[in-house]
């Protein structure tokens, strides 16, 4: 195979690896006011996803890194002519993860309430905004002959860019649940399910007709099947949600993340970003690549470093395997502050 | 202004803000670990109350250089698209090794350790923070080398078809003379910066501890010996009162239950941070000195590779054949082409610049004229042409002496401090904590001093030599775009400036908690599966 296509390959791995595990926390955090009916039970949500955030978001910064490596013409075409919601999908991920790490550090309820509508507010836009993204690099954009971006932010809230966003949201959203229904305990695990059965539905229905479309705008056989089998793990996960197995429920969702951003991606190959204005200046595997030389440092690389960084990552979701329930939650150390403050 | 010229300040300030919190992270993952493995060895809880105490200090700042990275790691794209394009293929591979190996370390191991202290055994758990160290090592090992290619690019041809620079060497770029010399002295600065840390808050501390101890004593004394544990509670209550109100006088309260307990506790916290800050101080000198000499090698490769920048440096406009002085101020026409005053150290600069007090350093003038000839006339022989070669000169000149000062400032502050504590002495003037405080200041600044000078002295290029920072900038990007971009950060990074600050001192003034024993998962025959966590968000 060539290199640029194994490039393409991991790229779209890290993507899919970056979708799947930051989609769950992004869920989590977009449902903190609806599943977290008091204080206790929001910080039960939060520290469902405390230890692990971080390392998910590192899919996103080696996905750009590798990008940047592998296909430096993409990397500066893309991020350069999303400008703006990359900006704002910046300024989300800063003040989320400042409110994980700053929320507990005082007691006040005022204190808590701002920094929960940063993670509120710093999920939802990603979770949308990414959904836009892809959706419009899928379908093409206008891309001129200097392979710059000559469109704006409007060019891409078009209607399909629009319900890519969508459905990045609903399955993110049913993917949360899905989480806390399998890391949590008591009261509130059960309202999670009942909701990400009902949010499953929603987003089963928004992804099928986005996925359709996109098979008929630049669909492949191999992006089809992967369709398809995306939108059967997510009806399997809803199915034996309803049975209570939140374990393979939630397997379901993340398989239905995974093959349907897999898709996307099948969908692309061989391009990587075409453009709408004349097919012969879209960006390709090949004419965004970066030399052989280079490509064959970073496989020898990844080869080497991506399994250990899957194992320890694994780990540390063992490590923190058990559910939490609201009886974990220690009380407030900050109590005596509080008294004082 | 431009868009290049937006693009600029936001490129400066965005990373220079990275770069406050980054040496705090890379120094202050080692001390932590140092400490924690120090409890484990020495089994003196002395040492776990420190790394409690520190950790929690490390994560509120640990949170900013995340989220602040994250930005960095878009922003070549998104401003600087012509720049991206033309050095991805050598650029963008430390970028992302950086990633792969750095900085799931980091995440993966730094989430282990703050939640993991009643799942981890505990040697494992302080490996854990070994591990984030090695990660931040890592981390600026990659990024260092990926800079330290724009102040000297290695390992490249220039491919005229593609039009970019393209990797030809590997080891070249990761062995880069330049990268040798930057990373012993960019990681030795951040200890330095973790000492002095270390040092300022315990100093701080230590201060606001022996004086409520004595206030208790005091109070003690007046009362007899014999206070009922009300009274004594009213006492503890008015001790830490003095003291602006943050004290914990709750546990001393059941600790102690009379004033002489409340001195007794306050007294073994003060020798806690005595202990801190001469640990602090130490480091500062060390670390500080390997900074310096460090420096003393940066500066000999510079002069090498870029002549200009210690010209520059040193406000030098004419070349020096032997004997070249070390300027302590110098004075030039505004627009840098001539000297007008100047008080110079005889024959320093040379030794600085070449190791030899004869050698030759060359002035601006003559490397203007240099460098006209070089990449003026034949544009072919560069990517771009350039109009001018001479970078600010005032800022070139202000800044190297800004790092040296306030570096040199704050370790003879450390030497002092270790002096005024010398076999139980105590400095007890208010003046002391004060001036401790500020040591960490000054390091973290003396370190964006060394930025400023090592980036805008490599002006007008951004890749030395090859590209001009002018012809970096993203041509598709409008000026409005880069307006909200650069106005939407600086407001959000101010605001988290100030949010960050005020949970430090919130902290720091409330000191270290009491001793308590952590769980020993491994050990504990009994863990209870429906105990609360240990720790939790
Ligand atoms: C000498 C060290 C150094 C330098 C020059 C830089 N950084 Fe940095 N960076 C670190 C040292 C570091 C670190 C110590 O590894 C941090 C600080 C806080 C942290 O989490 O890791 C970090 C965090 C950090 C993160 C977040 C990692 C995470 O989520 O865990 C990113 C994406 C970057 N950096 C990227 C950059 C880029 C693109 C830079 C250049 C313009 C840059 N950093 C300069
Ligand atoms: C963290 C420490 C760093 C600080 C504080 C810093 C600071 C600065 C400053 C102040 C400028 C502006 C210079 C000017 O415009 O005159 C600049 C420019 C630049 N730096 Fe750095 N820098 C740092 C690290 C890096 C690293 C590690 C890289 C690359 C890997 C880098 C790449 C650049 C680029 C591309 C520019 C061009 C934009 C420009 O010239 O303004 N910097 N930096
Ligand atoms: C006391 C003697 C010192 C000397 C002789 C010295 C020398 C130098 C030189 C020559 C450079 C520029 C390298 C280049 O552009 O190629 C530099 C950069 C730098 N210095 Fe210093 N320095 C000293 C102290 C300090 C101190 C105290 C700190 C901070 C604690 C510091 C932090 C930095 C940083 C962060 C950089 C930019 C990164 C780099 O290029 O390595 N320096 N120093």
């Amino acid at each position: 195979m060539e290199l640029t296509t194994v490039w393409f390959i991991l790229i779209a791995v890290l993507w899919v690896g970056y979708f799947v595990l930051e989609g769950f926390d992004f869920g989590v955090g977009m449902l903190l006011p609806v599943l977290g009916r008091n204080e206790t039970e929001r910080r039960v949500m939060i520290n469902t996803i405390g230890p692990v955030w971080d390392g998910n978001e590192v899919w996103l910064l080696v996905a750009g890194g590798a990008t940047f490596a592998a296909f430096p013409e993409w990397y500066a075409t893309l991020f350069s002519g999303f400008y703006l919601p990359l900006l704002l999908i910046l300024l989300a991920l800063i003040v989320r993860g400042v409110a994980f790490e700053y929320r507990h550090q005082r007691p006040e309820a005022f204190w808590k309430r701002r920094w929960d509508i940063a993670i509120i507010v710093g999920s939802f836009v990603p979770a949308v905004l990414w959904g836009v993204a892809f959706a419009n690099i899928v379908a093409g954009v206008p891309i001129d002959a200097d392979k710059e971006y000559v469109g704006d932010l409007f060019t891409l809230l078009n209607p399909f860019g629009l319900l890519g966003g969508l459905t990045t949201l609903l399955l993110f959203a049913t993917h949360g649940a899905m989480f806390v229904a399998l890391k949590t305990d008591g009261e509130i695990r059960h309202r999670a399910r009942a909701l990400a059965i009902r949010l499953g539905l929603a987003s089963a229905l928004a992804a099928v007709v986005f996925l359709l479309w996109t098979q008929a705008k630049t669909g492949s056989f191999a992006s089809g099947v992967a369709f398809t089998l995306a939108a059967l793990a997510l009806l399997g996960g809803i199915a034996v949600a309803l049975r209570g197995r939140e374990g393979w429920a939630f397997t379901g969702t993340f398989f239905a993340i995974g093959l349907a951003v897999a898709g996307l991606f099948l969908a692309l190959f061989p391009d990587v970003m075409p453009s709408s204005l004349d097919p012969a200046w879209s960006l390709t595997t090949t004419s965004a690549a970066a030399t052989t030389y280079t490509l064959k440092i970073m496989t020898w690389v990844a080869a080497i470093f991506t399994p250990v960084v899957l194992g320890y990552q694994a780990w540390s979701y063992w490590v923190f395997r058990k559910r939490i329930s609201t009886d974990h939650i220690p009380v407030d150390d900050h109590a005596e502050v509080a008294g004082t403050a | 202004m431009e868009v290049v010229d937006i693009a600029r300040w936001q490129f400066g300030i965005i990373t220079a803000y990275h770069f406050l919190f980054v040496p705090i992270t890379i120094g202050l993952s080692a001390l932590i670990a140092v400490f924690e493995t120090l409890w484990l060895v020495k089994k003196d809880e002395a040492w776990l109350r420190l790394t409690k105490f520190f950790g929690k200090l490390f994560l509120i700042n640990f949170a900013i250089g995340v989220v602040t990275g994250i930005v960095q790691e878009f922003q070549f794209g998104m401003n600087w698209s012509d720049y991206s394009r033309f050095v991805g293929d050598v650029f963008g591979a430390p970028l992302a090794i950086e990633g792969l190996l750095a900085f799931f370390l980091e995440s993966t191991f730094l989430g282990l350790w703050i939640f993991g202290w009643d799942k981890l055994p505990r040697a494992l758990h302080a490996g854990c923070m070994w591990l984030v160290h090695i990660g931040t090592l890592a981390s600026a090992y990659f990024i260092l080398a990926a800079n330290s290619w724009m102040q000297h690019p290695v390992g490249h041809t220039y491919n005229a078809e593609t039009g970019r620079a393209e990797l030809t060497d590997f080891g070249a770029v990761m062995f880069n003379k330049v990268q040798l010399v930057a990373f012993p002295h960019v990681v030795t600065a951040c200890y330095m910066t973790a000492g002095a840390f270390v040092l300022g808050v315990c100093a701080f501390l230590y201060l606001r501890n022996r004086r409520a101890a004595d206030a208790a004593e005091a109070a003690a004394e007046r009362a007899g010996e014999a206070v009922t544990v009300t009274a004594a509670g009213t006492v503890a209550g008015a001790g830490t009162d003095t003291l602006d109100g943050t004290g914990t006088g709750a546990d001393e309260g059941a600790k102690g239950g009379t004033a002489v307990g409340v001195a007794e506790s306050r007294r073994r916290d003060a020798e806690l941070y005595r202990k801190g800050l001469r640990l602090g101080a130490v480091i500062t000198l060390i670390a500080g000195l390997a900074v310096a000499i460090t420096g003393d090698l940066q500066g000999k490769v510079m002069t090498e590779v870029q002549p200009m920048k210690m010209a520059a440096a040193e406000g030098l406009y004419e070349t020096s054949d032997k004997c070249a002085p070390f300027s302590i101020l110098t004075l030039g026409t505004p627009d840098g082409k001539e000297e007008k005053f100047a008080i110079t150290v005889p024959c320093l600069l040379s030794f600085l610049g070449t190791g030899s007090f004869d050698g030759t350093v060359e002035g601006i003038n003559p490397l203007r004229e240099k460098y006209e000839k070089e990449y003026g006339t034949d544009p072919g022989a560069a990517y771009y042409t350039v109009d001018d070669y001479v970078p600010v000169i005032p800022i070139a000149y202000w800044s190297f002496r800004f790092m040296m000062g306030l570096g040199v400032a704050a370790a003879v502050l450390a030497g002092a401090l270790l002096w005024l504590t010398r076999r139980g002495r105590a400095p007890t003037s208010r003046w002391w904590s004060v001036l401790a405080l500020g040591t960490p200041v000054m390091v973290v600044f003396a370190s964006t001093a060394g930025w400023i000078f090592t980036e805008m002295g490599r002006q007008p290029w951004v890749v030395y030599g090859l590209m001009t920072t002018e012809n970096a900038v993203s041509p598709g990007v409008s000026l409005t775009e880069a307006w909200i971009s650069l106005i939407a950060l600086v407001s959000i990074y101010a605001v988290l400036a100030v949010v960050e600050i005020g949970l430090l001192v919130r902290y720091v003034k409330k000191g270290a908690e009491p001793f308590a024993e952590p769980p020993n998962p491994g050990k504990d025959t009994d863990t209870d599966d429906d105990a609360p966590l240990a720790f939790a968000y």
